[in-house]
């Protein structure tokens, strides 16, 4: 557990889950950013300024971060286009199908403990962690 | 104000997640990686966020309407069917090849990599073809069709 940082996560946490809080309280909606952005793809609706505007700020977070010297490392992927694509993929559709995400379900959900939310938490953190599993053990990745 | 409230709430969301280190994909894999060097960090991002929010949520759900909105778009569904089984299953496999889930992915987007480019267009296309293959009912207008999803 050498990388274990239980500090900032709970920092972290706690700010993400004030985020969620907010946007209730304030604009009704549910802090699922799976959600937000289907939406925001979804020609059905028309209610995509608050959507836009929660995104953006959700981008302009670390550039903020950089511009007070704290700059966000370039995200590492893995060097297969293939494997990028069809991970993008799978979470693009398994969240629309699934009703949500880490957010939406895992932490939202799991906050209304919305026994549906609950479920949707637990499958997906199998999946997830049998994916790595197999991944970084069995294929040796 | 709804405008300035989104916003605000995507960049306090946006620095829980940049403070917690879950924009790093390897940090996610690393709690992910239960037979490696297991990182138990992001439940404690997890555990910390319902700290906040389970009692933030009971208070908004006691209040009659939102502050700066008509309605809450509480989620109505409560059954765990079929799709959110294999929906949640579809959608972690994916998290678990990269290490990256939607919020992250589009915070990412701020460093330009052309990984997350192109991931997040594949997540884009995998929510498009989702729809397309749901089906489009032109008569189903927004709010009803929306409040079907959780998050």
């Amino acid at each position: 557990m050498a990388n274990f940082t239980p500090v900032s996560a709970a920092i972290g946490g706690g700010l993400i889950g004030l985020s969620a809080v907010l946007l209730m309280l304030l604009t009704g909606r549910i802090a699922g950013i799976s959600g937000i952005l289907g939406g925001l793809l979804d020609w059905r609706a028309d209610d995509k300024d608050w959507r836009i505007a929660f995104i953006a700020g959700l981008i302009l977070a670390p550039l903020m971060a950089g511009w007070m010297g704290y700059g966000m490392p370039t995200p590492k992927l893995p060097a297969s286009w293939a494997v990028i694509i069809a991970a993008g993929l799978l979470v693009g559709f398994g969240t629309r199908l699934g009703g949500g995400c880490t957010s939406g379900h895992g932490i939202c959900g799991v906050a209304r403990l919305s026994a549906r939310s609950i479920a949707a938490t637990i499958i997906f953190m199998l999946t997830a962690i049998a994916t790595v599993a197999v991944t970084h053990h069995l294929l040796g990745g | 104000m709804r405008m300035i409230a989104s916003l605000l709430c995507g960049l306090v969301f946006g620095a829980g997640l940049l403070i917690s280190g879950m924009v790093q994909p390897t940090k996610v894999l690393g709690f992910l990686d239960i037979f490696g060097a297991w990182d138990p960090s992001l439940a404690v991002v997890m555990a910390a966020a319902l700290a906040v929010s389970v009692p933030g949520f009971r208070l908004a759900n006691g209040r009659s309407r939102p502050l700066l909105a008509d309605q809450s778009f509480w989620p109505s569904k409560s059954q765990i069917d079929r799709p959110l089984i294999m929906g949640a299953a579809l959608f972690g496999i994916g998290w678990g090849l990269v290490g990256l889930c939607p919020g992250p992915a589009l915070e990412s987007l701020a460093t330009l990599s052309p990984g997350i480019l192109v991931f997040v267009a594949a997540m884009a296309g995998g929510m498009t073809l989702h729809d397309y293959w749901q089906k489009p009912q032109p008569k189903l207008r927004n709010e009803a069709a929306l409040a079907e999803a959780d998050g």
